[in-house]
């Protein structure tokens, strides 16, 4: 029963207004490719001035991290292709709304 | 056997009669056709009891031939809980029922059938929670009894295929709505995958035929059209088992489980036949309409001989004249519905001359003398509350009792993709409400049983999948989205299902779920007792979760549930049904696994010197080389030899030369104007002010100031860094560079060489004698000191040598592009042989480097250690500006240590079981710390080790006690390093 299989070109596609993207991650480099292609980097989060910062705003940043749900920014890597990115989260509903290169002052 | 139900040649059958095949079945033989199922080969033949219930071991049949029969569950060698219903028979095969004592005619233990009433829901938890002493006991015997087959473990491993796949529209489900859907997504030159569970496409056209001849001439018209189409790929025998995110579809067929990617979804998944409930409901003989349609038109095997049918729609009235057509004696058809079937029907039935009891209900099913089957049943006629008047009960004769009361969607997919259903009332089913982006539903999920309407549904379906893709060839975009108006206004009739096909009885089994054997009256219980919210009635009387998922028992139980609450179907709701939604074999999930280890380019050299391997990260190192055999294999353990070529290995690095690969070991270029400036931000130490071909230790913290990682930095050009890290950590340490360097914006190439430079470590007061002869590098202390790094050439071979020390020993650590490894490793095994070189294994080389005190990161620090507690201070530069985890060490600084690293000996002549990594230091019952490495050193002669002390106790002599297989084993510290504390030995011997 099973056949040969003609699969046209995807390209014409795009995911950019599926609400439901959950398991597809746009690499800003590679486009769009399974999550299990990507490793998650943490909340993207500003380093206070090491020089400055008393030893609580220290040990705030180093250990705390805030469960809220919501919009974040997170670091994610594309293992295949070595690219690290930002990706804004809405982890309230575990959608990502886009991706891109980290760039000064994306952190804040 | 003679075939005793085998009806002649019926058009479409799917059993080839040219074909026969012989099998046993609980040591009797028969024979049935190629196309038969194992129930339907026994069918044929007769046999009516396939099986014994889950809890009562009471005798079953067939009941829905739809893949839900798992009281049909069978074994054969090899293989267990082979779903009888629909697996294909074999020439051969050699089948039992699972789930008996002593078989299946003469269950032993069919008198728990008798106790029913001794067993009530929650039986279990509530007997056996006290004494607690005595639930072992009762815990042996509930698992003899307990569970269906038994794995027979000669059976062999089983190597099974993973698949992936993806395709533009994943169409579930080749009925008339999927099958019509396929083939106008197709039509928009899209690549559609179509699966259906069954062997072969066409879903109900296959079987209800609807009193229309014509409907075999549209199935092959669709099916033709879906062959023609080379961008459908057709597959039956396949499960859409589970959804996940983005269309991500788990597939399940007879051999192997593809994890498929849909860009959108068809879900035309049809609905499920669910049973009635009255006394005895479970007799065999008593069965679905749809089973017994398809008995006739699939395998033309005559459901029974004399029918009764139980209905509430049309379908019954079909199934009637289905029946009436291949010779079974219709005894009558009771329909509940006061008023019968309003349609054409109701005058064909009667014009064949069958009985209807309109406003009827089957009381109860009466068992054959044989208690094998059913004998005939009791009917009332309904009052005007639904109840049955019980003074004009009547007995009719049959061996069949034919159900069609209800259909219930197959929506598991749906609500998986995040879909909502809703109740409707008019069609007394649950129908979708709001579809997730690029899922369509089509058919009877849709609540659609009328033929033209379901392909008309799937043609829209199609085409709404095909305009959500944005194909410019689909013929019309549907402006609403795609989304399907489900049929209330336009039903014909009275709807296809029931509200409450139930029948109450004072006395005797009513089976909810045939699975679990869970009664009405455990129902009933369970929400007495309070647990009547769905979800919890499911756990505590088990309905739903047995093999069949509640596909035929989680309507009747909401039905129940609602009444009893006096709900709304929508209030009182449905379970979840979580992914897999139909069981899949645990041999599928399994699969084969992906797990790629790598070999260093020197793999065949060490396998060819008996290397024993280990995993070490990703890579499998040699642990140790089996350098003999044994003189007498039954005298000399593995054991025995493993400690005696460690023991060898070390005296030779120690007297000799050594040769180990820690290829391994991630190696990373950095390079640019900013190198040093990185580099020094990265580690601990100070690396700026390094001359160039110089070499020294770097250790990493994370931010926290925890260790992570160590390694060398060496200096090959003053903007041209060489680094290695441990084996482990080399992908993680790489990642985090890369992911640095970018927000502190610093002008640095990191390139990483792991894969591409192979590293030999030669060691031992030979090393110097033997390199010297095989390279043009100056190799005096004088040029070439401790801790230097060289280019040069070795055997013809650019090399990267650096002076290291962490064996102790004169050491050289040659780093060469991976493809001339061999040639490397291959001279110096000839040169060092005149000095009995040896390759030498991670075994020996974590005692040598235990001998000198030096640290294994993760293995001799945890997640939370920081360079105080490992001796490692002296590797912080602290006056640095900025390095990760500075700020952290600085507060650590201040700080009281809560454990510290020390080295320890046992006592000398210490003959008991040497304590392992990990024991615990225990003091005064306590315990105080921990083992990271221990071994006995060849070259002490005593058992040393590192371990983790509260700092006090970290004085030299200082006496602590380690729990080691419940012997306490007396451990005195020693200061590091063990061998050589004045590292004499690191320097070239002999110059």
């Amino acid at each position: 029963m099973r056949k040969v299989v003609f699969r046209p070109i995807l390209s014409d596609f795009s995911y950019e207004n599926n609400e439901d993207e959950l398991k597809l991650l746009k690499c800003p480099v590679n486009g769009w490719r399974p999550l299990d292609e990507f490793l998650f980097g943490g909340e993207l989060r500003a380093m206070p001035d090491p020089g400055q910062a008393t030893d609580a705003q220290w040990a705030d940043y180093v250990f705390n991290r805030s469960g809220e749900p919501g919009i974040r920014r997170e670091w994610w890597y594309h293992l295949a292709s070595g690219t690290w990115f930002v990706a804004e989260h809405d982890t309230l509903n575990d959608n990502f709304l886009r991706t891109y290169l980290y760039h000064a002052g994306a952190a804040e | 056997m003679t075939s005793t139900c085998r009806l002649p040649p019926q058009p479409g059958e799917w059993i080839d009669r040219g074909r026969p095949l012989r099998f046993e079945f609980e040591g009797r033989a028969y024979t049935g056709f190629a196309g038969d199922t194992i129930t339907t080969a026994l069918a044929a033949a007769g046999v009516r009891l396939l099986g014994r219930s889950f809890k009562y071991h009471r005798p079953r049949g067939v009941y829905s031939l739809a893949n839900h029969d798992v009281n049909a569950l069978l074994a054969c060698p090899g293989q267990t809980n082979i779903r009888s219903d629909v697996t294909p028979l074999w020439e051969g095969g050699r089948f039992t029922a699972v789930n008996t004592f002593g078989g299946l005619q003469r269950d032993r233990v069919r008198f728990l059938d008798r106790l029913g009433r001794f067993l009530p829901v929650g039986f279990y938890y509530k007997a056996f929670y006290r004494p607690r002493r005595l639930f072992p006991f009762w815990e042996r015997k509930m698992r003899g009894m307990a569970g269906l087959g038994a794995v027979d473990p000669a059976a062999g491993p089983l190597r099974t295929p993973n698949d992936f796949a993806w395709c533009d529209v994943l169409v579930v489900g080749a009925g008339p709505a999927g099958l019509a859907a396929a083939a106008e997504a197709a039509a928009a030159r899209l690549s559609i995958t179509l699966v259906d569970e069954q062997p072969r496409p066409g879903g109900s056209l296959l079987y209800q035929r609807r009193g229309d001849p014509s409907t075999a001439d549209l199935l092959s018209g669709l099916l033709s059209r879906v062959h023609s189409s080379a961008n459908i790929d057709l597959r039956a025998s396949t499960v859409a088992a589970g959804y996940y995110a983005d269309h991500w579809v788990a597939l399940a067929d007879l051999q192997r489980l593809t994890r498929l990617r849909a860009r959108s979804v068809v879900l035309a998944t049809g609905a499920f036949e669910q049973p009635a409930l009255f006394r005895n409901n479970d007799l065999p003989g008593v069965l679905l309409a749809s089973a017994a349609q398809r008995l006739i038109r699939l395998y033309a095997v005559k459901p029974c001989d004399r029918a009764v049918v139980l209905t509430a729609n049309a379908d019954g009235y079909r199934a009637a004249l289905d029946m009436h057509q291949v010779g079974v004696q219709l005894q009558a058809i009771v329909d509940l519905r006061p008023d019968g079937e309003p349609s054409e029907l109701s005058r064909q039935v009667r014009a064949a001359g069958i009985r209807v009891l309109g406003g009827h209900a089957v009381y109860e099913a009466l068992s054959q003398s044989d208690e094998h089957g059913i004998g005939g049943v009791v009917v009332c006629p309904l009052d005007t509350s639904g109840q049955p008047r019980l003074d004009q009960r009547l007995s009719i004769d049959c061996d069949g009792l034919v159900m069609s009361v209800g259909w219930a969607p197959a929506d598991s997919l749906f609500c998986q993709a995040g879909g909502k259903m809703r109740y409707d009332n008019r069609l007394e089913q649950f129908v979708p409400a709001r579809w997730p982006a690029g899922v369509f539903t089509a058919g009877r999920l849709n609540g659609l049983y009328d033929l033209e309407r379901q392909l008309a549904d799937g043609r829209r379906a199609g085409r709404a999948a095909a305009a959500y893709l944005g194909s410019a060839s689909a013929e019309s975009a549907d402006p609403a989205g795609g989304h399907p108006v489900p049929a209330d206004g336009t039903l014909n009739g009275s709807p296809p299902s029931h509200p409450y096909p139930v029948v109450a009885h004072p006395a005797g089994k009513i089976f909810v779920d045939l699975d679990e054997d869970v009664q009405l009256k455990d129902i009933e219980h369970s929400a007495q007792e309070g647990f009547d919210s769905i979800e919890l009635l499911k756990r505590y009387s088990t309905f739903g979760m047995g093999p069949s998922q509640g596909k035929i028992s989680n309507t009747n139980t909401i039905r129940v549930l609602a009444r009893l609450r006096g709900q709304s179907m929508a209030e009182t709701g449905s379970p979840r049904a979580r992914p897999f939604f139909h069981p899949v074999p645990l041999g599928h999930l399994a699969g084969r696994g992906f797990h790629p280890r790598r070999h260093t380019p020197l793999h065949s050299r060490h396998r060819a010197a008996g290397a024993q391997f280990m995993p070490a990260g990703d890579w499998l190192r040699p642990a140790w080389y089996l350098a003999r055999q044994p003189d007498d294999p039954a005298r000399e353990t593995t054991e025995a030899l493993r400690a005696q070529a460690i023991a060898d290995e070390v005296r030779a690095v120690r007297q000799r030369a050594g040769l180990i690969d820690v290829g391994t070991l991630g190696k990373l270029e950095i390079s640019g104007p900013d190198a040093a400036q990185f580099i020094e931000r990265i580690y601990t130490g100070r690396f700026a002010g390094m001359k160039v071909g110089a070499t020294r230790y770097a250790l990493m913290c994370d931010e926290s100031g925890v260790i992570i990682d160590d390694g060398v930095v060496a200096r090959l050009e003053s903007d041209r860094f060489y680094v290695t890290t441990t084996t482990t950590a080399s992908g993680a340490v790489y990642r985090e560079m890369q992911r640095w360097a970018i927000p502190w914006d610093l002008d640095v190439l990191l390139t990483n060489l792991t894969g591409t430079m192979a590293t030999i470590n030669l060691a031992g007061p030979q090393a110097n004698r033997i390199l010297a002869a095989l390279t043009d590098l100056e190799l005096s202390e004088q040029h070439f000191p401790y801790l230097g790094l060289r280019q040069g050439n070795v055997l013809g071979v650019p090399a990267r040598v650096l002076r290291t020390g962490f064996v102790g020993e004169t050491s050289y650590e040659l780093h060469v592009p991976a493809h001339w490894a061999a040639r490397v490793w291959d001279g110096i095994m000839e040169a060092g042989r005149p000095h009995a070189i040896r390759p030498f294994g991670v075994e020996a080389q974590r005692i040598l480097r235990l001998e000198k005190g030096h640290v294994i990161v993760s293995q001799d620090t945890d997640g939370l250690t920081t360079p105080f507690e490992a001796g490692l201070d002296w590797a912080i530069k602290a006056d640095k500006p900025f390095f990760v985890g500075g700020r952290s060490l600085s507060i650590l600084s201040g700080r009281p240590l809560k454990r510290r690293l020390a080295g320890f000996v046992l006592p000398e002549g210490y003959r008991g079981p040497l304590p392992q990594e990990c024991d615990l230091v225990i003091e005064s019952g306590e315990i105080a710390g921990r083992v990271t490495s221990i071994a006995h050193s060849p070259t002490l002669r005593q058992a040393i080790g590192m371990a983790y002390l509260p700092p006090e106790r970290t004085k030299e002599g200082s006496e602590f006690h380690i729990r080691a297989s419940g012997a306490m084993v007396p451990a005195t510290v020693r200061p590091m390093p063990f061998y050589d504390p004045r590292n004499l030995r690191q320097r070239i011997q002999g110059t």
